[in-house]
């Protein structure tokens, strides 16, 4: 069925699909329509689930916890400040290893108070052991959250899928919508590894733990997450088997003989899309990799794809306010460490807090990338 | 009204073997606690000295299912597992009759995980919460809380040689819960055993969310010898220093009338948190302004049992 949404009524179509069985959840812009649209859903008695309307972000991650714990399919929304009032309780579903899934439409931080569009909020959370994926369209963001729900049950991981705030949350695209039908079959029932409700086998769930347990702990979860990848691509094939589209852990762009390309995650993708075919149609041997999946970080996979390239563009739409670079230059500077044919890395920092960021802003990347020219350590794109 | 009889017959749902300080108040109240239930129960917790000595892994003193997850969350946490319960309930996947008992010191309960608390009982999550009262934060090594009464000694509220310890009186959070129109609220304490397991049931098989207010007193930060908990603990019922009693739906009840209401010092003497007061050239009228404050809620509570009794 083809249906005009934006970003956020197609997440919030994507939870009445999924049909969780427990949303806990706390508005924040640019995010709040994602929960009130759900809490329609809920009071039209469209969905099962239990909703609680809970009184902060963090009580909210709180609740999922709990409902997680207690056998529950359980999903909430939110996006930056809030996201950082959930940091604390982010850690402890992850080592609880609880496949909470959270639609997020990526927000700055404050201060400045500031409600657009960049990826401090996500990126900021990248340590707490949750799976990330990162969005270029509308329909990107839907199969994504219907995808995350399954990933995360198959990894025991909790997940976030990132939408651009008011970039894609609020702005409308056409969608081709899955069979509902289709969608909670291939789901299929939620199947807990533990259940704090089973009253037959009761459990501690939370320990406190000293010297001597926890290390093994985090290993453990280190190692689910460091084994995650295969499993989340089966699921891309499987749902690209199911419902005839699909998409890779990362996507290249009119690669095959490029000399010079730009990384890079979210909606921008699409400036950069164009960019590359003008600078194709003069001959600018250009592409563009795609970045869907953050974590679990694809690292062989980028050190694989790109020792391809002479250069390598990176955009960071956040900075780690480090006196270095931003965390996406960091992680791909990593995988790439050791590699033979190393391409040279450039740095770019752009579209904070919803700056514009345009077709000629990418087209300009790209030029500078071929040209090969490092001016400065970072560039920050479109400062005024 | 529970007999000691029946409760020796119940199996110990909380064990032995944990690790809590000799004389500690908040385990027995624990103990208390749950073997007033006669119904499943699953149990939920914050960080602090409870989940400390009750859940190191991998040991636990749980007999029944329990999750702790942050300090804040205990009353968050609950809305979470009680909601799951109730889906697995409407969707036929869960037979038992189920009650859910949250625990928070008052640090997880009066200040950091206040909004929590609020946020959960304002939504009607069917659960009751417990709050175990040693009046300080404890777990971390004796801080002042906002239960912590006037004139005590902790370590950020310390009796120097200028400032006789802490300066302002306690929050009633009583009040406060009871402003969230709770079917049943109740106050008690260690040594009233009976009342205290008779208040566990009353609360449970109230409707909606109830609150529970236990004073555990704490041997180390109160410092007291730990063998005379019980007595420091119907001390502080005998001078009024901590009312007991409830509030059930609309009704005011005080459950403890003290044979001869004892003067505040009775309580503060054995403890050496108080001990700078018989000392200090301000010790007096702190002492002095201690006991107007609990003369002044006692009255007012006197009032509330004759008018709303």
């Amino acid at each position: 069925m083809i249906l005009a949404k934006t970003g956020n009524e197609a997440m919030a179509y994507a939870m009445k699909q999924i049909n969780p069985d427990v949303v806990a959840a706390y508005p924040i812009t640019p995010s709040t329509e994602i929960v009130q649209i759900f809490s329609n859903y809920v009071h039209d008695g469209l969905v099962d689930t239990e909703f609680v309307a809970v009184e902060s972000e963090h009580s909210a991650m709180a609740a999922c916890i709990g409902s997680a714990a207690s056998g529950c399919r359980t999903m909430t929304a939110t996006a930056s400040q809030g996201l950082a009032l959930m940091h604390e309780m982010l850690f402890i579903a992850g080592g609880l290893r609880l496949p909470i899934v959270v639609p997020i439409a990526s927000r700055s931080l404050s201060s400045p108070l500031n409600i657009h569009a960049d990826h401090s909020d996500s990126l900021a959370s990248r340590d707490s052991g949750w799976m990330q994926f990162f969005c270029e369209t509308v329909e990107e963001g839907y199969d994504s959250l219907i995808m995350a729900v399954k990933m995360a049950e198959k990894c025991s991981l909790p997940a976030i899928v990132s939408i651009d705030g008011f970039i894609l949350s609020h702005c409308m695209e056409r969608i081709e919508a899955l069979d509902e039908q289709k969608v909670r079959d291939w789901l299929g029932p939620y199947k807990p590894n533990w259940n704090l409700l089973d009253l037959d086998r009761p459990i501690l769930v939370g320990p406190a733990t000293l010297q001597d347990y926890y290390y093994e702990f985090k290993r453990s979860q280190i190692e689910g997450m460091r084994t995650a990848l295969p499993k989340v691509q089966e699921v891309m094939a499987d749902f690209e088997k199911t419902f005839g589209r699909g998409y890779g852990v990362l996507e290249e762009y009119r690669c095959e003989d490029a000399e010079a390309v730009a990384l890079l995650m979210g909606s921008a993708s699409g400036d950069m899309r164009q960019a590359v075919d003008r600078l194709r149609e003069q001959g600018g041997k250009v592409g563009m990799v795609k970045l869907r999946v953050f974590r679990p970080l694809p690292h062989e996979l980028l050190r694989k794809t790109l020792t391809r390239f002479k250069t390598v563009a990176v955009l960071d739409r956040a900075d780690s306010v480090n006196s270095f670079v931003g965390p996406l230059y960091n992680e791909v500077a990593a995988s790439l460490y050791g590699a033979e044919n190393q391409p040279e890395l450039l740095s770019y920092v752009f579209g904070l807090g919803g700056k514009e960021f345009s077709p000629d802003d990418a087209a300009r990347i790209l030029e500078g990338a071929l040209a090969g020219r490092k001016d400065e350590t970072v560039t920050y794109v479109g400062v005024r | 009204m529970a007999s000691l009889k029946q409760l020796c017959k119940k199996p110990e749902l909380f064990s032995k073997g944990h690790r809590a300080c000799a004389g500690c108040g908040e385990s027995l109240a624990v103990r208390q606690v749950l073997l007033a239930a006669d119904q499943p129960i699953v149990t939920v917790m914050p960080t602090g000295c409870l989940e400390i000595f009750s859940s190191i892994y991998p040991h636990s003193a749980w007999q029944v299912p329990m999750i702790h997850t942050a300090f804040e969350t205990s009353a968050s946490t609950a809305s979470g597992v009680e909601t799951a319960y109730r889906f697995h309930k409407k969707m036929g996947r869960m037979k038992e009759d189920v009650k859910f008992i949250a625990f928070g010191g008052d640090g997880g309960t009066y200040d950091i995980g206040f909004q929590a608390l609020s946020g959960a009982v304002e939504r009607r999550h069917k659960f009751l919460y417990v709050c175990t009262d040693n009046e300080g934060y404890m777990n971390t090594g004796i801080q002042r809380s906002s239960a912590t009464p006037m004139g005590a000694h902790t370590t950020t509220s310390p009796a120097g040689t200028k400032i006789p310890g802490k300066k302002q009186h306690r929050k009633d959070i009583m009040e406060i819960m009871i402003a969230h129109d709770l079917a049943y609220a109740g106050q008690t304490t260690v040594a009233l055993w009976n009342d205290l397991v008779t208040k566990v049931q009353k609360a449970l098989a109230a409707d909606g969310p109830t609150f529970l207010n236990v004073l555990v007193p704490c041997p180390l930060g109160w410092q007291y010898p730990g063998d005379r908990t019980i007595e420091v603990s119907r001390l502080a019922a005998d001078t009024c220093f901590w009312p007991v009693y409830e509030f059930d739906n609309g009704r005011y009840k005080i459950n403890h009338l003290p044979k001869e209401k004892l003067a505040v010092e009775e309580f503060l003497k054995p403890q050496g948190r108080f001990r700078h007061l018989f000392t200090h050239p301000e010790g007096k009228d702190v002492i002095a302004e201690i006991q107007r404050h609990i003369d002044a809620k006692w009255a007012l509570l006197q009032k509330k049992a004759e008018v709303l009794g």
